[in-house]
């Protein structure tokens, strides 16, 4: 499905990520794996570091304190929010919504819209086209995105396919109506069916968590996973990527009709090094204008990758000039969608650690 | 240059990959080792995998490990 926007701008981007760090040779000794084994697998995925929530801490705990930074520097004020729309798989509670417990917390006016989009690696760019549709109401001047997650607290530190690579993080990102006649191309497509390859099986109404849903069963390859925890299909994941993701761009670019060589960067969801470079090389695009190294230094943080490596990769340069971008996220669902956006002259573009 | 058995051996040294027809099967590789045998491959023959030929069928023997290599332009 193709979505076109017009005169609409992103003009900030805070990234929170918090200051608990762990290490991948750290983690590596819960696995039952050979040391070797794990350490080659670490230099082809990019496994290093990655930043992850203390117990305890959740979504709407990220989200505030980002808010707040973004208020206290001046950068944002609170009655100028139209609408807060909040993306996570791993909301405070079930009721209310997580952006409703934001505003509360923040004592934001009641003259404005919460919403919660249930998104993950694909949650940015979903979020993106929500916030544009938003701005077409007269009453909607300014939206705050916030993309959040806390995946960690769902991963079993047993499971070598899930644990090593798992981020948490939240981003806000400010979207306004463009003064500019400016043009964003997105396209979007999702396969329920496929569903099943990125779950969480227990906690929700049709599983409850239960004492016997906590206990850590032999899943196979060595791992050990409990229901409450979240499972990936990693090979079928891989092979959606790199049979879905490639026609989504080139028949975006092909919408929009710009050739792969005008656009500055490709800024991706970041699972991990080598499934970036395999992309790349699919779409005959160079490594460089692929950033693939959010993974080792941050883990893989759901729909906030996009927002890290905005700030991560193009940071300063972002304040000052303004690049051709297409945006990519894939993920649960499944679902795969890639924006083509202008993107530049942020008054913002920070990341900052949660304390 | 190495041979694919020689890479195969260096990923899983306890395993005599030149005694099996089906290296998944048997459990001498799982994903991430295949993963980890992409990656040496396309270095050791400097080419490039693609990522949607990274299935289980090409990587059940020797022979069509070498198969898929020669698709990709390699002279294993």
């Amino acid at each position: 499905m193709n979505f076109t926007f017009h005169r609409k701008r992103i003009t900030g981007v805070l990234v929170v990520v918090p200051e608990n760090e762990r290490s991948f040779s750290e983690d590596m000794k819960n696995f039952n794996f050979p040391e070797a084994r794990s350490l080659k697998l670490k230099e082809v995925m990019g496994f290093d570091k990655r930043r992850v929530v203390e117990p305890g801490v959740c979504v709407s705990d990220l989200a505030v304190f980002g808010l707040e930074q973004l208020f206290n520097r001046g950068l944002l004020h609170r009655d100028e929010i139209d609408a807060l729309i909040l993306v996570t798989q791993t909301p405070d509670h079930f009721v209310p919504a997580t952006s409703s417990i934001v505003q509360g917390r923040l004592h934001l006016k009641p003259d404005m819209l919460c919403l919660d989009i249930s998104q993950a690696c694909a949650g940015f760019v979903v979020g993106l086209m929500q916030t544009f549709m938003l701005l077409e109401q007269e009453s909607i001047k300014k939206v705050v995105l916030i993309n959040a997650d806390v995946l960690s607290r769902k991963a079993s530190p047993k499971d070598r396919n899930i644990y090593p690579l798992i981020g948490d993080a939240a981003a806000i990102t400010v979207v306004e109506r463009d003064s500019e006649d400016s043009v964003i191309h997105a396209s979007l497509k999702m396969d329920g069916a496929r569903g099943h390859a990125l779950t969480i099986p227990a906690g929700g109404l049709r599983m409850p968590a239960t004492l016997e849903t906590a206990i850590l069963e032999d899943v196979g390859d060595n791992n050990l996973r409990a229901k409450d925890h979240l499972f990936m299909d990693g090979a079928a994941i891989f092979n959606f990527v790199q049979t879905e993701v490639p026609p989504l761009i080139e028949g975006l670019l092909a919408t929009a009709g710009v050739s792969k060589d005008a656009v500055d960067y490709f800024l991706c969801h970041q699972p991990n090094r080598f499934m970036l470079q395999k992309l790349a090389d699919k779409m005959k695009v160079p490594h460089a204008k692929m950033p693939n190294n959010v993974v080792e230094r941050f883990g893989n943080n759901s729909g906030v990758s996009i927002p890290t490596v905005i700030t991560y990769d193009l940071g300063d340069r972002l304040l000052r000039e303004k690049l051709q971008v297409c945006l990519a996220g894939f993920g649960a669902g499944l679902t795969w969608c890639a924006m083509l956006v202008s993107l530049g002259k942020l008054d913002f573009n920070l990341i900052t650690e949660y304390k | 240059m190495k041979s694919v058995a020689e890479i195969l051996k260096e990923i899983r040294p306890e395993f005599d990959f030149t005694a099996s027809s089906d290296f998944v099967a048997d459990g001498m590789l799982d994903s991430f080792d295949m993963i980890t045998l992409v990656a040496a491959l396309d270095k050791n023959y400097g080419v490039s995998i693609p990522g949607t030929d990274i299935v289980p069928e090409n990587f059940q023997n020797l022979q069509t490990v070498e198969a898929l290599l020669r698709k990709c332009g390699a002279k294993p």
